[in-house]
């Protein structure tokens, strides 16, 4: 693990009738909501439900349509975020440390000198296996490589809320253990973390909480209440609707303090399912 | 055979003037060229160099053929074109270079309209060929002032600069960097540009501009060996267009393009870097 300086305390990320979407169409629904500090989380869901719009939106890369993502006390350097698909220039002439050392803009800005941070550097980069691999143009990379590549600059952001999109997606086993002992060291360290995932086995065996996304949320507590077969049904058969005539949505999206159980007049929400609104419980911390 | 090389120079002060404001660009220009062809934007220079044609025919138009006038026209045109291509690209669904091609072909053709109307064939040639041997204080001091400009802007912002070609989705993620660090870029362009076209026109601007950016590619690998690279590059193309369009009687900035074109011809067949004399005879493979 690498030496950082202090453990940041997680931050909570909220929602309020948060809804985001693309022309209109809602692709996250009247999402209400808290990810705790210092929790670790799945988001979970078919094609299409809407996992990592929510993340684009946390981010700010997307305006909600309605309602608002609620980062108390969240500077935009206090979220770190691992899109599923980077936008990463790979024919870039930039070599490995100098990808990874972009980690570190929040302590050394545009112009400080990388020099004292270069153990940190090589620590991350350690971290992720990638030893040796410094000087090499990230073009040289493999998939999986770049992918350990970014966990180490997610690493040296040293953030209080990380969010992945799919960060295993064509890695194999090996990596995606090692990834994944580096997510559990931030949750030891207290950090709030969020992970889109689809192996569900994975999320049972190291995710604590499970947040269900169907565009509303369909469940969102302990992972083992959450990821009931039949909440999984309910999520299949919400997603499957793209009504391009669908009417305008009249449903209040006032801000709720709970849980998704709260707005009753959508016939999509569940409301049998347990978890809803437990997000609050402690198991996790 | 020195004296071949250095008597134009040592004799003519036109030949001074027209050395040092090729200089001056080649140091400022060819860096610029540099992260335009690494954001793969090389194509954009040209639209961008075509928007400035109106500024300037608008300054020609007032002031006649006036450095200073001509210039700030350009400059006027290529930042606006470049702001409200870059800000409809951030704001609705257009791609930056969808929204640029609209903005230069409307400029462009306001440019083309204003100087039939009212100018005769010569002064389009003056403005689209440039008046290199004709440089006189104003214009070395203004190309000298760009070059000090784009190199302490380059300076300043190369970090994040770098950061927003690579990955500019991360830049945003971390820091309000990543649009005024974009403004600034596309502003050292239409800089540079109009530097460019003081030397060398309108119409060859991009040349000393790409030319030695992408031949630089040919002989380095990373940006610590293609920035200083292309600025070789640059002046080896300034002095033997120089030398050309002197001894064979030639307009100077094709000759200097042209020049620079057959670096990059070269650089392409024995560049040390991916030339291609060098796949005739393949290395075997290492190792490891």
């Amino acid at each position: 693990m690498a030496p950082l300086p202090r453990p940041a305390p997680g931050g909570a990320l909220a929602f309020r009738g948060l809804t985001l979407g693309y022309a209109r169409h809602p692709a996250v629904h009247h999402l209400d909501g808290t990810f705790r500090p210092g929790s670790l989380t799945a988001v979970v869901g078919p094609n299409g439900a809407g996992k990592s719009t929510l993340l684009k939106g946390i981010m700010g890369e997307i305006g909600p349509l309605e309602g608002e993502v609620v980062r108390s006390g969240l500077s935009r350097q206090d979220i770190a975020y691992l899109p599923q698909a980077a936008e990463i220039d790979r024919a870039f002439p930039i070599s490995v440390f100098d990808l990874v050392a972009m980690g570190l803009w929040r302590r050394v800005g545009p112009w400080r000198s990388l020099g004292r941070h270069r153990g940190a550097v090589e620590a991350a980069l350690a971290a992720v296996g990638l030893t040796g691999f410094e000087r090499r143009p990230i073009g040289t990379l493999s998939g999986g490589q770049l992918r350990r590549a970014l966990f180490a600059r997610v690493l040296l952001q040293d953030a209080r809320v990380i969010l992945l999109d799919e960060p295993f997606a064509a890695i194999d086993a090996r990596t995606t253990d090692e990834l994944l002992a580096l997510v559990h060291g931030w949750h030891g360290e207290g950090r709030t973390v969020v992970a889109v995932l689809h192996d569900l086995d994975q999320v049972a065996r190291h995710f604590p909480e499970t947040l269900l996304l169907a565009r509303e949320a369909v469940a969102w507590g302990a992972t083992a209440t959450a990821l009931t077969p039949e909440n999984l049904r309910r999520a299949r058969r919400l997603c499957e609707a793209w009504d391009e005539e669908a009417p305008v949505c009249r449903a209040p999206a006032q801000p709720h303090a709970h849980g998704p159980q709260d707005h009753g007049s959508h016939d999509h929400a569940s409301h049998d399912n347990g978890p809803h609104g437990r997000h609050n419980h402690g198991h996790a911390a | 055979m020195i004296d071949l090389l250095t008597a134009p120079f040592v004799e003519f002060a036109f030949m001074r003037r027209a050395l040092a404001g090729c200089v001056a660009l080649s140091v400022g220009a060819a860096p610029v060229g540099v992260f335009l062809t690494l954001r793969r934007m090389s194509l954009m220079s040209e639209a961008m160099s075509h928007a400035i044609l109106p500024g300037a025919a608008v300054g020609f138009l007032w002031a006649g053929l006036s450095l200073p006038a001509m210039t700030l026209g350009g400059l006027v045109a290529g930042l606006a074109v470049a702001m409200l291509s870059g800000l409809v690209a951030r704001s609705t669904v257009l791609r930056e270079d969808a929204s640029l091609a609209a903005f230069y072909l409307i400029s462009l053709a306001g440019g083309v309209l204003l100087i039939s109307a009212r100018g005769s064939s010569i002064d389009l040639l003056h403005i689209l060929f440039g008046t290199v041997l004709a440089l006189d204080d104003d214009a070395l001091v203004l190309l000298g002032g760009i070059s000090t400009v784009t190199l302490i802007g380059l300076a300043v912002a190369y970090r994040p600069l770098v950061m927003e070609c690579v990955d500019p989705l991360f830049l945003r993620s971390v820091g309000r960097a990543s649009g005024p660090v974009h403004y600034a870029f596309l502003a050292l362009v239409v800089l540079n540009l109009v530097g460019g076209f003081a030397a060398l026109g309108t119409l060859l601007a991009v040349g000393l501009m790409l030319l030695p950016a992408i031949t630089a590619r040919f002989w380095a690998v990373d940006l610590s060996g293609l920035l200083p690279a292309s600025v070789v590059l640059a002046l080896m193309a300034s002095v033997a267009g120089l030398l050309v369009s002197y001894y064979a009687s030639l307009p100077t900035g094709p000759a200097i393009v042209l020049a620079a074109g057959a670096l990059y011809l070269a650089s392409m067949l024995l560049g040390p870097r991916g030339g291609l004399v060098w796949r005739l005879i393949p290395a075997r493979h290492l190792e490891a």
